[in-house]
């Protein structure tokens, strides 16, 4: 399935380093060599507390192979921003979506399953699905 | 009617309003946000005013998504993608006229104020910039300055309020009795309208 198109991951965080790290993380646990095409977008441009287009877009393109682009995004800003340039923009590449689902643990089940060969729509499933792991 | 210039004109008075009233905007924001508010409208606006000094667009419809985008790719805060969806909105609709009555300013506005609502998911009462949006859009189609009032009045009422989205909404009870700085930055820009109207220009077209 490695051969196959994948599905590219877009994390959105408010924060350049949580972006960063969820990105290793969610790397380190999908493990087995390589992954599908993950990208941090966090924090400003200018590297402050917030949320950036032109990161997102940059990021977006980055993992772009032709098989869509799950966004993964943290809060406020991070998904007004994301939901007004998937409304209105031509800044995101066709068939990048907003899902709906936990920052950290929804970036996880997106790669691990993006890198097993899942299309858009099974990556967001297993990303949204991460909502159901009940911790108490 | 309404030109291309009167437009410019209306981001200017609303990008030296943000500029003057930056630390008020600011202050509402620290008692119940994160206090950058003002910081934020002051560095998209001012974003906006260059990008049109220097591309100089065509139409009324054209300022407005083109100050829009800019507001989206430069604030960093919720209010970007707010505020910017509310003028590319509202400039989609305008179309590309060179001249639109207030009358159409006003559906057009109404229409920006719609897909506000949508991607915030708030409706009025919920302590958002609708609070001032919404009274001022019903009666735009009259005067600016009725319209300037009825935002003005609009921003005050949310003093009482309790806050349920955004940031201020994790306060719960304790966000009553400050006024919400969207509906204060709100009532700037619809009270720019007035000013770039000029003393003779609040009435309809």
């Amino acid at each position: 399935m490695s051969e196959e198109k994948q599905v590219g991951i877009v994390l959105v965080s408010h924060s350049r380093p949580v972006a960063e790290a969820v990105a290793e993380l969610a790397r380190g646990l999908a493990a087995g060599g390589a992954t599908a095409p993950v990208a941090a977008a966090g924090g400003t441009s200018a590297g402050g507390l917030g949320t950036s287009t032109e990161l997102i877009a940059a990021a977006a393109r980055a993992v772009d192979r032709g098989a869509g682009v799950a966004l993964i995004v943290d809060l406020g800003s991070a998904v007004l921003t994301v939901k007004s340039m998937l409304a209105e923009g031509d800044e995101l590449p066709e068939g990048a979506r907003l899902v709906d689902a936990p920052f950290v643990e929804g970036a996880v089940a997106a790669l691990v399953t993006a890198s097993a060969g899942g299309d858009l729509g099974t990556v967001e499933a297993a990303a949204t699905d991460a909502y159901d792991y009940r911790k108490a | 009617m309404l030109d291309t210039d009167f437009f410019r004109r209306w981001m200017a008075a609303t990008a030296a309003a943000v500029d003057r009233e930056a630390d008020r905007l600011t202050e509402l924001d620290a008692a119940i946000g994160d206090a950058d508010h003002g910081s934020n409208m002051r560095r998209g606006f001012a974003a906006v005013s260059d990008v049109l000094e220097k591309e100089a667009p065509a139409a009324p419809g054209a300022v407005l998504t083109l100050a829009g985008r800019h507001l989206i790719s430069t604030v960093g805060g919720a209010s970007g993608p707010l505020y910017g969806t509310l003028l590319r909105r509202t400039g989609k609709a305008l179309g590309d006229a060179p001249e639109v009555t207030s009358d159409q300013l006003a559906e057009a506005l109404g229409a920006g104020v719609a897909a506000v609502a949508q991607l915030g998911g708030a409706q009025a009462g919920d302590k958002t910039m609708l609070d001032a949006l919404l009274p001022a859009v019903e009666v735009l189609g009259g005067s600016f300055g009725e319209a300037r009032d009825a935002a003005l009045a609009g921003a005050l009422a949310t003093v009482p309020l309790l806050a349920r989205k955004g940031r201020a909404s994790y306060l719960g009870e304790r966000s009553i009795g400050h006024q919400d700085p969207g509906a204060a930055s709100a009532a700037l820009l619809v009270g720019a309208l007035a000013e770039a109207a000029g003393p003779n220009g609040g009435g309809g077209a």
